[in-house]
Parts: C-alpha cells; structure tokens; sequence
C-alpha cells in the first residue's frame, strides 16, 4: 500500500501564521487518508493546541507528519518538537486548567482527549516532544475521569 | 501547499457592522491569531461608541474553534457585558460543537443561538439578567 | 529452511526458482486461466485472466529475486494484491468458504511444480528437493497474503455494516417545528454514541431545531459511560444554540443515576416523550388545548 499524497511533511512553527499553515495541511492531510468531517475537525483542533504550545512555551519548533497504515485504517501522526525549556512536571501539566501562559488551560490535556493516542517526552531544559496519532474508521476514546 | 488561504481574506480586520442597537460580526474561515483580538478590541470600542445593547457573532464559517479562540470569544462576551451589552453566538457547526465539548471547553458563560434572526429574537426577549458576567440563564 | 534461500544468484534454488517463472511465465499464466480461482473473476476473455496470471507470475519471480520467498509483505506483491483479493472476493460471493478459496489457491502450485520438476529433470536430486521447496514456500506465502487481503475486505464490510446498522438504528424525527427527537434503542457505546451524536447536531441544523429530544426508553442501562454520552451530547447542542431534552428516564435509572452518584447537571429531563414535546412545545410559545372536554385545557 503507497503512501498518500502530500500527507509527509515536516512544517516549522515560528509564527502565529505558521499556526495556520500548520492547520491547514493537517487538515487536508486527514482529508485525503479519509477521516470524517467530525474527526478532521478533532485532529485540526488538536493540532492546533500542540503547535500553540509548541509556539508560546517552547518558543517554536516543527511539527511533523506521518502517514501509518494499520489493516484497514489510514492513520494520521503528527510529532510536535522543540528545544523550548520543556516541562518539569508533566502530569501537572496534562492537567485541566493548567497553564503557565495565555489561554484557558486546555492546551495538552484537552488536545490528549482529540486524539486516539498521545504520547509526550519532556525535561527541563531538554525540550519537548509531543507526538499525537488518529485512526481512521475508530471510535473516538471514551474520558479516562468523570 | 496549495493557494488555499493566500487569497483568504482573514488575515487583516474582520468587519463590524451596526444594525440598530446590534453589531453583527461574521468570522470567514481560519482566523490569524492577530486578527482574532484585533477584533476583540474593535468590538469593545464599537459597543462603547454605538451604544449596543447586543453582539451576535455569526460563526458558521469556522472550521474550527480552539482554546485561544474560544476564549477570546467568551472574552469578547465578558467585557461586552460589562458594557451592557449582552453577546450571542450564532452558527457553530456540529463538529466544532464536539470537538470543543471533547476538548473540555464548553463556554458556560456564552449565549448561543442557531441562526442570526434566533439571534435577534433572544436578543428583543427581555434581558434575563442585568448582572455583568452572568452565566448562560437556565430555563426552568 | 535451508540456509541458501536467500541467496539469488543463478543456480541457487531461490535464483533457479526465479529463473523458471521468468523462463515459463507464459505456460504457467496459460495453465492457471483454465482454474476456476481465474474463470471466476475474469469471465469476460480468457485473455485477462492470462493477462493476470502473468501479473502474479511476475510478482512471485521479482520476490524471489529479492529473496524473500516467505514474506507476504515483501514489496514485490504489491502490483497484484488488489487483484488477488478481487478474486477472492469474487469467490466468497460465489458461495465458497474461506477454507475452500484457500483450496482452490493451493490448486495453483501442483502445475507449476511439475514444470519445474519437468524442467530439472536432469539435476541432482538435492537441488530438485531444495527448488520444489522454495517454490512451495513461495506459494505457501501467495496463500497467505491472499488470506490477509480477504479477511481485511471482511473486516471492512463488517465495519461498514455495523456504521450502516447505527445509522439506520438512529433516526431523528421532526416532531413539530423546531422539535426533533430521536428514540435511542439499545446499548449506548463509544462508536454508537458518536453516530447519535452527529446525527443529532445534523438534524438540529437541517430543521433548525430549537429542541432537541434523547428519549431514552430504549436504552437498558445508564452507567457512568452513558451519562456521560449524553452529557457531551447535551453540551455540543448547547453550543449550537439549541436545547436537549433527555427523556425515557424510568424509575429504575433514576435510581441508578442517583446511587451511582452521577451528575446530569443542568441536563432538563422529563420522564415520557410526551411530557418532553408539552414542554418544549411550551418553551415555543405553542398551547395544546383539548377540545373534546371542556375545550379550555391548557397544559
């Protein structure tokens, strides 16, 4: 099975424009492996989240994405890089209404909740590697809390 | 990439218009960051300026709806209120709904409607609550 | 396995093997058209199913030349994996269980092991042994990648089928201007859910529905899952601009609802349908009078 078309790419993030570019190939990416509309618009909010962050706190970086195949399903990865000051406590930070700059605070857990997977590497001073996944044909994950 | 948003026209001022004692904003496509609080700024001017009693936001051309602009949204709603004007959003497609109620942000403090004549209506209703920054009013 | 499998070079019995399949592709194709694996899909000219024969004969020859006789994956296969599950798509349809389309593929080796074991006649005995082999594990993996394509075309008819029955179990229902409702039956989980909830918030921007109502007669539990579907079901509708109402709840789910602690927080809820529509009816604006008694009943 080939790769799609125009789904690999790597996108830097250094400016509230690139935020845009960033949402629009990812959402044209999702588009073309087949994802619904309302599933697009998850991962495009999800992306828009991590690049954010990856804008604000990690003072820019890239965000990559991959085309992975699984049986039947097209899925969508994208990895969000910086060489930002990172984060000392992640768990704090996955949490709701934590924010150590502007918005509401829903930046990374809210993004994890758009997502089927989700996966963070980070240390102080080492950067931050956010790396988010979708597949196509799934339903969505039920909330962990409640 | 494509063309898709070179000619897009939401990289400058998104365009406030008055009508009656209601300005009437419409968001098209995706929005530049910049842009989404330029609006907010002009909104509180024009609301101060023109004497509003309301503000209907018209987003049924939005795409998507993130944390930052859902909470300039709810921003632009607060400080309108202050100013006595009361703030209504209208249009907001169904995957935006989800993904937004997904991502745990789901705006308490707005007034929403389906569509911009929904939106006068409310708006000509008699106002709920004079009380500055109060939630949403639950109906009985 | 013997060890030389790897190794293509000309007179190794993975390099013999492809050697043969290059040297023979127009018999073997010629042969295999006549099985009923090819009769079955390529009904039209014998000559597409010769066409495709040599398709597959090809393939198997440039995976061998890379030597990766046992490897389903191998990159060579790719040309004619849609093909090969056409045809076996074809046969399930033709009424054939999965055990006997796999019969009819391992059908396809016999004939070209006697050509080649006809082509050998004069080699060492060893190397016949060695060449059969290669060419049997060859034929062994073009099973198993057929197998792989079926069960994954299975899988997403089933999928299909299973998206398509949610949708038909969802309908929404215009039940006055502005009122849609849709009567859940059944169990409510992650996928089912997601379908109620788009097929919802759609209807509410088609009829421009001011109210929207979850009767929930149908569904035989409300655990902590539920509640939450619906509550998300109820925040997205808010956001909208319009109004759900969750209805159907019976006494014991009350119960449930209240022992388990859940929070339906700011959720309205009335316990029939009936008395969902009378109040969104009255939220409209709109009166039911009941004209057979004493005309003047206003709920």
């Amino acid at each position: 099975m080939g790769t799609a078309a125009g789904v690999e790419a790597r996108l830097p993030i250094g400016s509230d424009l690139d935020l845009m570019w960033v949402r629009q190939h990812v959402r044209q990416a999702a588009a073309t492996l087949g994802f619904g509309l309302v599933d697009q618009t998850k991962l495009v909010t999800a992306a828009s989240e991590l690049a954010r962050n990856t804008l604000v706190y990690g003072g820019g970086g890239t965000m990559e994405s991959e085309h992975l195949v699984d049986g039947s399903s097209h899925g969508l990865r994208l990895t969000f890089s910086d060489e930002g000051p990172g984060i000392a406590d992640i768990e704090q930070a996955l949490s709701d209404g934590f924010t150590s700059g502007e918005g509401l605070g829903m930046g990374l857990g809210g993004a994890r909740r758009l997502v089927h997977e989700f996966a963070i590497e980070s240390a102080p001073g080492a950067g931050t590697t956010v790396r988010v996944t979708s597949w196509t044909g799934r339903p969505p994950k039920p909330r962990e809390e409640f | 990439m494509n063309e898709g948003f070179a000619g897009h026209p939401s990289a400058g001022r998104v365009p406030v218009l008055r009508l009656g004692r209601v300005l009437l904003v419409t968001i098209q496509g995706d929005l530049h960051d910049s842009t989404a609080q330029q609006l907010q700024e002009d909104l509180s001017q024009s609301v101060v300026d023109s004497g509003a009693t309301g503000v209907v936001i018209d987003i049924s051309g939005v795409e998507i709806v993130d944390s930052f602009l859902g909470r300039v949204l709810a921003e632009i709603a607060a400080q309108s209120s202050l100013l006595a004007a009361r703030t209504v959003v209208v249009g907001m497609r169904p995957a935006v709904a989800i993904t937004l109620v997904e991502l745990g942000l789901t705006l308490p403090g707005l007034d929403t409607a389906l569509s911009t004549e929904a939106a006068l209506e409310l708006l000509d209703a008699p106002v709920p609550s004079a009380r500055p920054g109060a939630p949403r009013q639950e109906r009985p | 396995m013997p060890e030389h499998v790897g190794d293509t070079t000309p007179g190794t019995p993975t390099g013999q093997v492809r050697d043969f399949l290059r040297g023979r592709r127009e018999q073997i194709a010629q042969r295999w058209a006549d099985e009923p694996l090819f009769r079955a899909v390529f009904t039209v000219s014998r000559d597409e199913a010769v066409e495709a024969g040599k398709a597959v004969v090809d393939a198997l020859a440039e995976v061998a030349d890379v030597g990766r006789v046992e490897d389903p994956d191998a990159p060579g296969f790719a040309p004619v994996r849609d093909q090969l599950g056409r045809m076996a798509a074809a046969r399930s349809r033709g009424g054939l269980s999965t055990g006997q389309v796999s019969g009819e593929l391992a059908g396809l080796r016999p004939p070209v092991e006697n050509m080649l074991l006809e082509e050998l006649r004069d080699a060492p005995a060893e190397h016949v042994r060695a060449c059969a082999t290669t060419l049997t594990v060859l034929m062994g993996t073009l099973r198993v990648l057929v197998m792989q394509t079926a069960l994954s075309e299975g899988q997403a008819l089933i999928d299909r089928q299973r998206l398509q029955l949610m949708e038909v179990a969802t309908p929404v229902i215009k039940l006055w201007d502005g009122i849609v409702a849709v009567p859940l039956i059944g169990t409510l989980d992650s996928a089912r859910s997601q379908v109620v909830m788009e097929t919802l918030l759609e209807a509410v921007v088609e009829q421009r529905a001011r109210y929207a109502i979850l009767d929930i007669t149908g569904v035989p539990t409300v655990d902590s899952l539920v509640a939450q579907h619906l509550m998300k079901t109820v925040q997205a509708a808010r956001l909208m601009g319009a109004e759900c109402i969750v209805s159907g709840i019976r006494p014991a789910i009350a119960q449930t609802i209240v022992h388990l602690g859940l929070d339906l927080g700011g959720v309205i809820t009335r316990a029939g349908l009936a008395d969902a529509l009378g109040y969104a009816l009255h939220q409209l604006g709109a009166g039911i009078f009941n004209t057979t008694s004493n005309g003047t009943d206003q709920r």
